[in-house]
């Protein structure tokens, strides 16, 4: 953990003039690479900002002409939408809590190197993470348990991932042994000394699973398509998918010939944003955790 | 045996308790393990009794223990899978696009993670890893959606700039060979920043003074890369590579559903939207459940090949 920041590997070194000149190209090159990463986003952003007469004339490149905020208020004002919006918000937040707590419940039994049929439970756990049954199988037996068409179903088959329980499990044996001894030779049973030794001292590690965890569910669109059929129970993923579909077959049809973005145009790129923004918002804030994260799951995995 | 501490190596280490001593002091955990047990048991393990359907008759009501045995002593649907044109044209578009995304996908964050590592400046290197990780947590829907903007063959910005520029228009998502370099860039821009983070992490851990001597020797920019940086991320990338060759005949969904269209279906039909198409929509189950079944034991077997292989090498390996 602590060689993580250390970064500064060509520090103290004497440089030469070619060297410097180097240095100038590889930021020149970071610049080119940031606009490659930031373009498709900021002609979508302007695109849904503007007016359909400038998106005619193909004259929208990266900054908004014709400002106005149409596209933002007829997606707010359709009901379809914000059902959508709101209905993956709140599952986000349901499946991150459950998927936490999941998690943690998994990973701390298994550092305990005297809990009794550890390595079946180890071995148990991983062969799924190497072998699956299949999307069929998966299918059937849901359809078998009256899950489908359900929200549980977007819920529970996906609320524990082996990937970030290892990454959870590694984390918690970098927690010194001694602490826990210690804990015990107090008289702390294995709960207590989970929730006021390792948990606060793994607020990191859980905020970047967190995120995996919420990002997964709010990206997440297949379990949908395959499991659910009730519109109501659409991820906004789905909807958008649907959204995009559907007037990319006219866009595709009309290859040769003039193509009218129309307002449905700016609607679909308005929709992008709603689908997008949210991560934009959460993402920078827990950025300087999930690198530890990573690493973490990398190297002990 | 009675409950009692010993001194072994310095560390006090608890011994064996009696079995009513040990529940009670550690019976909580099992307590904890209970609930994820009882979601592996019932949504990883359970699902595996269904791949007995895929040496079963079809039937799209019973579960397949209920059903009689397939013909051909059970393996009617795999030799069915093998004649069926939509199957092999799938299984043929999964390993071209796993293939391509492993040529170039593959060396893309190596690369990149070298460039940021010469990074002299700290803050703007900061700035640069954290949009570079951004398109990691986009949905493929999302990217789907700014790739057809983008893209689009007559008003997509890309495209716009290649008229002014004096070039043709590209159909980039709608000519099948188009179509499958886009696909394997859409990849590179999503992920190649992001898996740098497992490269940046295993260069911290090379010792400056390597630097420091290649320096003294003589050694400029690429010397040292070379020399050291690359050999100090040998094991790492035989790892991921390892991980990597694990999955080439895995494939994904949402990435070629969502990108996919009906004029590009001849490349972008894989595996998954095989099964998709046939299993769930067409409720031929037993096909598609031996489809899976034999992606997953061909993923298995290429594992521990590829991990096998590695430890010859002298390599760590996965496990």
């Amino acid at each position: 953990m602590q060689k993580t920041k250390n970064t500064k590997l060509h520090d103290g070194m004497i440089k030469s003039r070619s060297t410097k000149i180097g240095d100038w190209i590889i930021v020149g090159i970071c610049c080119v690479l940031i606009f490659i990463c930031l373009v498709p986003l900021l002609n979508v952003l302007a695109r849904s900002l503007s007016s359909t007469e400038y998106l005619i004339r193909n004259e929208v490149l990266l900054w908004p002409k014709g400002f106005n905020l149409d596209a933002y208020t007829t997606v707010l004002g359709d009901q379809k939408y914000t059902h959508s919006l709101v209905f993956t918000a709140g599952l986000t937040v349901v499946c991150t809590v459950i998927s936490m707590a999941m998690t943690v419940m998994c990973a701390y039994p298994l550092i305990y190197d005297n809990l009794r049929g550890r390595n079946f439970f180890n071995g148990f756990v991983l062969f799924t993470m190497y072998f699956s049954a299949g999307t069929i199988p998966h299918y059937l037996l849901l359809k078998n348990l009256g899950m489908l068409n359900t929200v549980w179903v977007l819920i529970i088959p996906s609320c524990l991932s082996v990937y970030n329980m290892i990454i959870m499990r590694s984390f918690f044996y970098g927690v010194p042994d001694s602490l826990r001894e210690a804990a015990e030779i107090d008289g702390a049973g294995p709960i207590r000394t989970l929730v006021q030794i390792y948990l606060p001292l793994s607020t990191s590690v859980m905020a970047t699973l967190a995120l995996f965890y919420a990002v997964g569910r709010w990206n997440g669109f297949s379990d949908a398509l395959l499991y659910v059929k009730d519109t109501d129970l659409y991820p906004i993923q789905l909807l958008l998918y649907n959204i995009l579909q559907n007037t990319n077959s006219i866009e595709i049809g009309t290859q040769e010939g003039f193509f009218d973005p129309g307002v449905g145009e700016t609607m679909k790129m308005a929709t992008v944003m709603f689908a997008t923004v949210p991560i934009l918002i959460v993402y920078p804030w827990l950025q300087r955790y999930f690198v530890t994260g990573v690493t973490i799951g990398a190297v002990k995995g | 045996m009675k409950k009692e501490m010993v001194v072994n190596d310095g560390r006090i280490v608890a011994k064996r308790l009696s079995w009513s001593n040990y529940m009670k002091r550690y019976g909580t955990l099992y307590l904890l393990l209970l609930l994820p047990l009882v979601f592996f048991v019932v949504f990883r393990y359970m699902p595996m009794a269904y791949i007995l359907g895929a040496f079963k008759k079809n039937n799209i009501i019973k579960p397949p223990w209920e059903v009689a045995w397939a013909k051909n002593n059970g393996f009617e649907w795999f030799i069915k899978a093998f004649k069926n044109r939509d199957f092999l044209f799938s299984l043929r578009n999964t390993l071209t696009l796993n293939l391509l995304d492993l040529v170039v996908g593959f060396p893309a964050p190596i690369i990149l993670a070298l460039l940021l590592n010469e990074l002299s400046f700290n803050g703007f290197k900061r700035v640069t890893q954290t949009i570079v990780y951004l398109p990691h947590f986009l949905s493929w829907i999302i990217i789907s959606g700014l790739a057809l903007r983008l893209l689009a063959p007559n008003d997509g910005l890309v495209n716009i700039l290649l008229h002014k520029a004096g070039f043709e228009a590209i159909p980039f998502l709608n000519k099948p060979n188009w179509w499958v370099g886009t696909y394997v860039a859409l990849g590179v821009w999503k992920e190649a920043g992001w898996n740098t983070i497992i490269y940046l992490a295993a260069l911290t851990g090379i010792s400056p003074e390597l630097y420091e001597a290649a320096s003294v020797d003589g050694a400029g920019r690429f010397r040292k890369i070379w020399h050291v940086t690359l050999p100090g991320l040998r094991s790492t990338i035989i790892t991921l590579l390892i991980m990597n060759l694990g999955r080439i005949l895995g494939s994904e969904f949402d990435r070629p559903y969502a990108l996919s269209n009906k004029l590009v279906t001849s490349v972008s039909n894989v595996i998954s939207i095989f099964v998709y198409q046939n299993g769930i929509k067409g409720s031929q189950f037993s096909l598609t459940t031996a489809v899976g079944l034999f992606q997953s034991v061909i993923g298995v077997i290429f594992l521990l090949g590829a991990n096998t292989l590695a430890k010859k090498f002298g390599e760590r390996g996965v496990w």
